[in-house]
This record gives structure tokens, C-alpha cells and sequence, in this order.
């Protein structure tokens, strides 16, 4: 399907999806209640097979949290781009790691960093840092005085 | 939740592979449960190469960010910083001249011949054939002085500039890349006398370490170790960038899924890579090296994401941009990522030694990995 | 290569020394004094041994990878394995807190005295033997199978757990493939009609058994190479020590002297192994005859018994160090998947098959 179909086939799937004008790729933009249900269907739904999620990133935009989801088609090779909206003090999103294995290293990856708590996650706990670690390093308002340089 | 060293009480044995360990190709910690000489469970531990790049980037401007990607994947260093200046010239919206284009994709290919190279040596010195490692090294040292002359550096090149190639080649890179070539093409026949075509060699990696190709995707696995499962994901070829829309190669998979189909798809990727360099190494066109750009590069607000096919998988960029002459947010998907993601799915039910040969068919780079 | 003095006419000598002792003493001090010679003999045979075995392996793998090896101590690097023999003399003997003190000691020990016992039967030139016993090929046997107890005493003793199973596997190894050696030891004694090392030797007096017997005396030669490569841990089944897996196997606690008896110890086994294909399958010392030809025949007396021996001998052990350098590892249990599924049906129908050859006379 190319960006115009995904779109109406969204629009019909979805509730009230906003879309973010101007990307590479189509971008939806949606709340973290509805992440679950939408995941499942963009998975297995009919023509849209997004079989792939090949990039997972948390990004803190300093009054709330965003999650993008980077999902394309191996059958159908159609890409599409999933943000979803956080809380920045409760962070809270449901995982997707039964839905594409990959998601599991990735979304304790995003757990590390940021303090993003995935419900429903198997095996949440810290990835890079070491277990004891205190605070979320890649967050914007992250002090660490003996590790960090400011320039 | 963390295993430590001990019998559980089931009466399984935990043991720790590394983080120092000559077969785990970097510092990589397994905690391996085991049954007898059968495995049960493979629990990576990372974080022990992590410097917090991403982090890192979000300080460094657009023309520096590009060179600490070199220090992810030290083996496809010039493919890592190939995607960075591709997602900075998408950015920028920038055109690269034709010669750049020829000269970014000859030393893609060339890293990427090291890259395998390095690996087979690696991954016959883990099954216990110790002679290869050292005729791998010596193909390995050509292509590296090659490199020396043109970029000036043998393992962290950083020649890739937003807008082309940071100087322009030297006068021997043609008349030592086509020696090169006619040498390598004499070896690999070696090579697969040497070890490939050994039955003891066969025995170790036949049947071994099975990724269905419905789990190498949904588990992420880019690269050959998707496509030994029979999955097309060549981005040379689905999403082609530079030249390679141009060029004639195909786009090897094999249908095994072990790790005999994996290692047979590198071998035959060397041989398209020889290809690739053939055709091109006539063709250079002439001309400019690099675009003209400012010496302070700022990209409007937005995102970009730009991938590149790297010895190992896929390498994806994605910068978050607000309009400053640093990046919001960058993220790096690493390939040995989602690939180490599989391991424990390839390894349960078989033996100890199974392992040290799947992780060397998994190609795994741990600087890749922790970033 | 070769590094020892051709002994002419050993038989001359140690007549001579024979007969002064003999004279000189009574028989009792006599003796004594003799195998206090014997003795001072063998240990500096190993030493010697150790010396040019472990430079050769050294030399060898260099070249067969595109390198030079040791090259800088002594001329042409000969005098490597003293410097190397020197540090480890030097370093200091760890012993591991848990380990059973006893058995940790006496490890090593064992592993050297069975080698030294072993090389009892074996005859090195013409005459020279030094002890021709009766039942020579059994006792080689029978003495060889001790040295498993000395690798299981090591990795119990050393209180590691990889150390266990690296001995485990070691033991499983060794025990498995004595089989398949010594099925294909017998079918020569039966081509022979006696242990006694001096008549197996004879025997081969108008040519070599790998050529006399034909196909099953060179089935038996490929499974007796492969069994030994097996039996003295080396590559490719060199799984119990391999530095790739987990550990250094059942030597992983020791350092100092101890570690260089086992590594001693090692390469001394394969010379002993080699020296017995050599006696049973190429003849020994007995110089290459071919039937009745005989100015060929006299013309190959010539060359001395002693460069006879040692020429075969180590031949095969270039060959089995050319296989460590050049094959991968096999995995414990296709290892002794090898053994029980392949190589003892296979020894078992070939010694049938000889003693067919034996009794019909179908041999030359």
C-alpha cells in the first residue's frame, strides 16, 4: 500500500488518529491506552502484515514523553511510524514484546534509559547500566556530577 | 532474577561465559544454564562497553557526531559513518557528486570484505581450526594498508563529511584494488578447500543453531543472519542508496537457517562484494569529492531516518532535529542488537561447544551492541 | 631435525659397558649400577625429547601459518624450550585453596612415571631395548590405559568445576578410543604370531607390515593414527583442553613445575605412540627391505638402525601435528560418536579380516 491507502485504511482502524505532516513516512500519532489493540491489529490485520519493528526509540521532550514505534512490512514492504504520547511523571505504556520478539531487548533499552515502565513486560530490568544505578541517564534533566562533563 | 554462578535446584549447573573470554568477540557476559552439556537458557549481560553515545551525540555537532559511530562497529566503521552523513544529507537536502557517490560505495565494499574476513578467520579459530585466522589476517592487512593511504587510518577511517568523502583518493587506490582483487579471487577458492568443504567443519555447523525465518523477523535479525534463514532484507537492494541502484549484484540468501547457511551466505557476499568493487573501479567519474556545505551545519527542524547495509545488518540513524547545530536525540539501531536478541532462541537444547559456533555465524560486535 | 647422535653399533657399547661392569663388580652392584645408567639415560631422553619436540611443534605450526616462530633464542630459536622450561621452573606452584593436597601433587607424577614406563619395551636401534619382556605389545597397552587415572586425579584435586568436566571428557575420550588401538595393535600380533616387541621387529625383516599385509594392515595403520591423535588429547579431539571453550581443561590450576611435567608429559606420549606405529606398522629399526632384493636390501643396511627409528618416528609425528594446524575440533559427543559408531565395528571386522589374510597366507 503506499502512504495514501495505509492512511484511509488507518483512519478506519483507529479512532481518531492524528497524523504528522510532512515525514518520509507515514506518521500516526496516538494515545498509550489504545497502543495495545492497535498493535495487535497493524500485526496481523488484513493487507497490513507489519511484521518487522526494526526501531524503538524513547525521546523526552522535556514536558512529556514520546514513544516512536518504526514498523515496516516484510510482505507487502510498506513503512509506517507509531508515536505515542506520554506522561512524563508516570511514563506507563504496554509492551509489545509478545507481539515482536525484538521489542523485548528494546524496550528494556528504553526502561534503562528513561524510566519508561512497560507493563506486562517479562523480564523488565535494567540493560546497560549496572543494577543499582540510580537515575535515567538519557533524560534531559539528568545530573550526574562525577560522570558527566558539561562542555 | 539474576542467575548467579552455582547449581539451581532443579540441579542445573550456571556458568559465566566472559566478560573476558577468547570466543565471545569483544565483552560480552552469558549466563549460561545448563543440563549436563545441554543448554537450557542463554542470558546476555550487556553494559560493559556502554559510553552512552546517544547520549554523547546530543553535545556534538553535526560534522562530529559522524566519527564516534566508527567506534561502534570498528569492523564496517566506514558503512557506520556512510549512514550518519546520509542522515545529515537528507536533512540538509543536499546532492552528492557522482564521484563521492562511486568512492563512498568502493570503500563500503572493501570494509565490508575486511569485516568478513575477520570473521572467518574468528569463527574457524572458535571450532578449533587455528591456521585460518592467520591467512584471513593477511588478506585483512591489504585491505587495511589500502585504506591507510586513501583515509590515512586502518580501523576508525573517518572519511565520510555530510556532502561527499573528505579527500579525494590517492593516485595507487586503483592499481592496488585491482591487484587486490585478482589475488583475493585466487583465495577464496583456498578458503573453501581449507575449511568450508572440511567434513569435521561441516559436522560442527550443520543443523545447528535453526532460526526459522518467521522468528529471524520477528526477532528483529537483519543481515546475514536473517538471510540465511531465507529472509530478503539486502537494504542494497529493497532500499537502495548511492549507486547500488545501478549496479549488478545479487542479493544471497540460503534456505538452511543453521549456522552452515549463514556461514555460506558471508562467502558468497564476499564474492558479490568483489563484484561490485570490479565494476566499479573503472568507472570512477570524474570530478568534485565533496559538495559544497557550510562549515556549521544546521538541520531545519524535524526527523530523518536513513539506514545502510552494514557487514552485520541493518544500521539505522535517526535524529531527532529542533533546528540547532546539535541533534535533540539521535538513535543508533545497531544491528548486533536485535541479532544477539536471537541467540538464546538458536542455543537452547544444544551443547556448550554448539554455542561458541553460533555466536561466531551471529558475527557479533559488542561495541555494536552496548553502543 | 634430527638432534640425536646416529649411534653406530649401539649393541658394541653397551656389550663393552656390560662386560667391564660385570667384571669389575659383583652382579647385584652390577645390576644396580646398570639401571642407575638406564635410568640417567631415559631421563635425559626425556629431556632431550622435551627439548626438540616442543620446538618442532612450535617451527612447524609457525611455517604452516605464514610465520617464523621462535627464531631469536639460541640459533635459529633452538634453545627456546630451555628458556621456557627456566620460567617455568621459576614460577611459583599455586595450589588452589580447596584442592585435595595429595592427589594435586601427585597428579602430574603419575602422568610422568607411566610415560617413563611405557618406553621400557621400546627399542630404539638394534639391540638397544631396555627391557625386551615377553608380553612387549600388552604391556604397552596395559601400562598406557594408567594415565587416565593421573588426568581424573587432576581435575578432582584441582576443586574447579571446570577442571571436572574437562577432565570428565578427557577420561571419556581416552577410555573409548584404547579400543580401537588396541584392536588394531592385535591384527599386526596376529600377523606376527607374538608380542615380544624383538619378534614383531624381525618379523618385518623382509619388508614392513603396512606393505606386507596390504589393505587391512593399512586400515589398521589409518585407525591406530586416529586413535592415538585421540588418545594423547590432541587435535582435533583436543575438546578436554581446547582454549576456546571454557577452560584449559584438567590442568587449569597448575603453574610452575608441575604444569611444564604435564606438558612434558604430553609430548612425550606422542613420541611413545609414534614410536609404536612405528615398531609394529613401519618396522621399528629395521631398515626398509623389499623381499629378496638383495643388494637393495644391503645397501639399505647401510644407513644406520637408529636414523632408521628415529626417521619414521618422527615423520608421524609431523603428521600428527600437520593434523592439529589444519582441522577444526570435533565436539564431544560426535567424538565418541567417531569411536563406537565408526572406528571399533570398523577395527573389529578388520581384524577379522586379517586373520583371515593371517591363516590363508594371503600376505607377502
Amino acid at each position: 500500500m503506499n502512504k495514501e491507502e495505509l492512511k484511509i485504511r488507518l483512519e478506519t482502524l483507529l479512532s481518531s488518529p492524528s497524523f504528522e505532516e510532512g515525514a518520509e513516512w507515514t506518521t500516526v500519532i496516538i494515545g498509550p491506552a489504545e497502543w495495545e489493540g492497535v498493535a495487535r491489529q497493524l500485526r496481523s490485520g488484513e493487507g497490513l502484515d507489519f511484521d518487522y519493528l526494526f526501531c524503538v526509540t524513547a525521546v523526552d521532550w522535556r514536558t512529556h514523553f514520546t514513544m516512536v514505534y518504526h514498523l515496516t512490512s516484510t510482505v507487502h514492504r510498506h513503512m509506517l511510524v507509531v508515536k505515542i504520547k506520554l506522561d512524563r511523571e508516570r511514563p506507563e505504556i504496554q509492551t509489545v514484546s509478545d507481539i515482536w520478539r525484538t521489542a523485548e531487548f528494546h524496550e528494556r533499552e528504553a526502561y534503562d534509559l528513561f524510566g519508561v515502565v512497560f507493563t506486562g513486560h517479562p523480564d523488565l530490568r535494567r540493560l546497560f547500566m549496572t543494577d543499582e544505578w540510580k537515575g535515567w541517564p538519557l533524560r534531559k534533566d539528568y545530573e550526574d556530577p562525577v560522570n558527566m562533563i558539561k562542555l | 532474577m539474576i542467575q548467579e554462578a552455582g547449581i539451581t535446584e532443579q540441579g542445573d549447573l550456571v556458568v559465566n561465559l566472559g566478560p573476558q573470554h577468547p570466543s565471545t568477540h569483544g565483552v560480552l557476559h552469558l549466563v549460561i544454564t545448563l543440563n549436563g552439556e545441554t543448554i537450557k537458557k542463554v542470558e546476555p549481560h550487556l553494559g560493559y562497553i556502554h559510553r552512552s553515545i546517544e547520549k554523547m551525540c546530543e553535545s556534538l555537532s553535526y560534522r562530529q557526531f559522524i566519527y564516534v559511530t566508527s567506534r561502534m562497529d570498528y569492523l564496517s566503521s566506514h558503512i557506520n559513518n556512510h549512514g550518519c552523513a546520509l542522515c545529515v544529507e537528507k536533512g540538509l537536502q543536499i546532492e552528492i557528486p557522482p564521484r563521492a557517490k562511486v568512492i563512498r560505495v568502493l570503500m563500503d565494499e572493501l570494509t565490508r570484505l575486511a569485516s568478513h574476513q575477520l570473521w572467518w578467520g574468528a569463527m574457524a579459530m572458535d571450532v578449533g581450526a587455528l591456521t585460518p585466522f592467520f591467512h584471513a589476517f593477511r588478506e585483512r592487512e591489504t585491505i587495511n594498508d589500502i585504506m591507510e593511504e586513501t583515509c590515512g587510518a586502518r580501523l576508525t577511517m573517518n572519511y565520510m563529511v555530510p556532502g561527499g568523502v573528505m579527500a579525494d583518493l590517492h593516485p595507487n587506490f586503483q592499481k592496488r584494488v585491482k591487484e587486490f582483487i585478482n589475488f583475493f579471487r585466487g583465495k577464496l577458492g583456498e578458503y573453501d578447500e581449507l575449511v568450508t568443504g572440511n567434513v569435521i567443519f561441516k559436522s560442527r555447523m550443520k543443523g545447528v543453531g535453526y532460526l526459522s525465518p518467521e522468528s529471524a523477523v520477528s526477532y528483529g535479525c537483519t543481515g546475514p543472519t536473517a538471510r540465511g534463514s531465507g529472509v530478503s532484507c539486502d537494504i542494497r537492494k529493497l532500499y537502495p542508496y548511492e549507486v547500488y541502484g545501478q549496479l549488478q549484484f545479487e542479493e544471497v540468501t540460503a534456505t538452511g537457517g543453521d549456522c552452515f547457511a549463514r556461514y555460506m551466505v558471508r562467502m558468497q557476499e564476499m564474492r558479490q562484494s568483489l563484484s561490485i568493487i570490479e565494476q566499479l573501479i573503472d568507472n570512477i567519474p570524474e570530478g568534485e569529492f565533496q559538495a559544497k556545505t557550510k562549515a556549521v551545519l544546521k538541520l531545519p527542524k524535524g526527523e530523518f531516518y536513513s539506514r545502510v547495509e552494514t557487514a552485520r545488518g541493518e544500521f539505522g540513524v535517526y535524529i531527532i532535529s529542533e533546528g540547532g547545530t546539535t541533534p535533540y536525540r539521535i538513535k543508533f539501531r545497531s544491528p548486533g542488537f536485535s541479532n544477539l536478541s536471537a541467540l538464546d532462541h538458536m542455543a537452547r537444547g544444544h551443547k556448550l561447544g554448539d554455542l561458541v559456533a553460533i555466536m561466531g555465524t551471529l558475527d557479533l560486535v559488542i561495541p555494536d551492541i552496548d553502543r | 631435525m634430527v638432534k640425536k647422535i646416529t649411534m653406530l653399533s649401539i649393541e658394541n657399547i653397551t656389550h663393552s659397558i656390560d662386560a667391564w661392569l660385570n667384571g669389575t663388580f659383583n652382579p647385584t652392584v652390577a645390576l644396580l649400577l646398570e639401571s642407575l645408567i638406564v635410568g640417567l639415560c631415559v631421563i635425559s631422553l626425556f629431556a632431550l625429547l622435551g627439548l626438540v619436540l616442543v620446538l618442532m611443534e612450535r617451527k612447524v605450526s609457525a611455517y604452516m601459518q605464514i610465520r617464523l616462530g621462535p627464531n631469536r633464542v639460541g640459533p635459529g630459536g633452538t634453545l627456546q624450550t630451555v628458556a621456557d622450561t627456566l620460567k617455568l621452573a621459576m614460577k611459583e606452584g599455586l595450589t588452589p585453596d580447596g584442592a585435595d593436597k595429595f592427589l594435586f601433587n601427585l597428579a602430574p607424577f603419575l602422568v610422568i612415571v607411566v610415560a617413563m614406563m611405557i618406553l621400557a619395551p621400546v627399542a630404539f636401534a638394534k639391540g638397544t631395548q631396555i627391557w625386551d619382556i615377553n608380553i612387549g605389545v600388552l604391556y604397552i597397552s596395559a601400562v598406557s590405559s594408567l594415565s587416565v587415572i593421573g588426568i581424573l586425579m587432576a581435575g578432582w584435586a584441582s576443586n574447579n568445576k571446570y577442571s571436572l568436566l574437562g577432565a570428565m571428557r578427557s577420561g571419556a575420550q581416552i577410555v573409548s578410543y584404547e579400543l580401537s588401538a588396541g584392536l588394531s595393535v592385535i591384527s599386526i600380533v596376529v600377523l606376527t604370531g607374538s608380542l615380544r616387541i624383538s619378534d614383531i621387529i624381525a618379523s618385518q625383516q623382509d619388508g614392513w607390515w603396512l606393505f606386507k599385509g596390504h589393505i587391512p594392515a593399512i586400515i589398521s595403520f589409518i585407525i591406530f593414527i586416529i586413535a592415538v591423535t585421540a588418545e594423547t588429547n590432541r587435535a582435533p579431539f583436543d575438546l578436554a583442553e581446547a582454549e576456546s571453550e571454557l577452560t584449559a581443561g584438567f590442568h587449569t590450576e597448575y603453574s610452575g613445575m608441575k604444569f611444564a611435567l604435564f606438558f612434558l608429559a604430553e609430548y612425550v606420549n606422542i613420541f611413545i605412540v609414534c614410536a609404536i606405529a612405528a615398531t609394529l606398522f613401519l618396522g621399528g629399526w629395521m631398515p626398509l627391505h623389499i623381499g629378496r632384493w638383495e643388494g637393495f636390501n644391503r645397501m639399505m643396511d647401510y644407513i644406520p638402525s637408529s636414523l632408521w627409528f628415529t626417521g619414521k618416528t618422527f615423520f608421524l609425528i609431523f603428521l600428527i601435528m600437520w593434523f592439529r594446524w589444519t582441522f577444526p575440533r570435533l565436539r564431544i559427543d560426535q567424538l565418541l560418536n567417531l569411536e563406537w559408531k565408526y572406528l571399533l565395528p570398523i577395527s573389529m571386522v578388520n581384524l577379522l579380516l586379517m586373520t583371515l589374510v593371517a591363516i590363508k597366507g594371503w600376505y607377502f
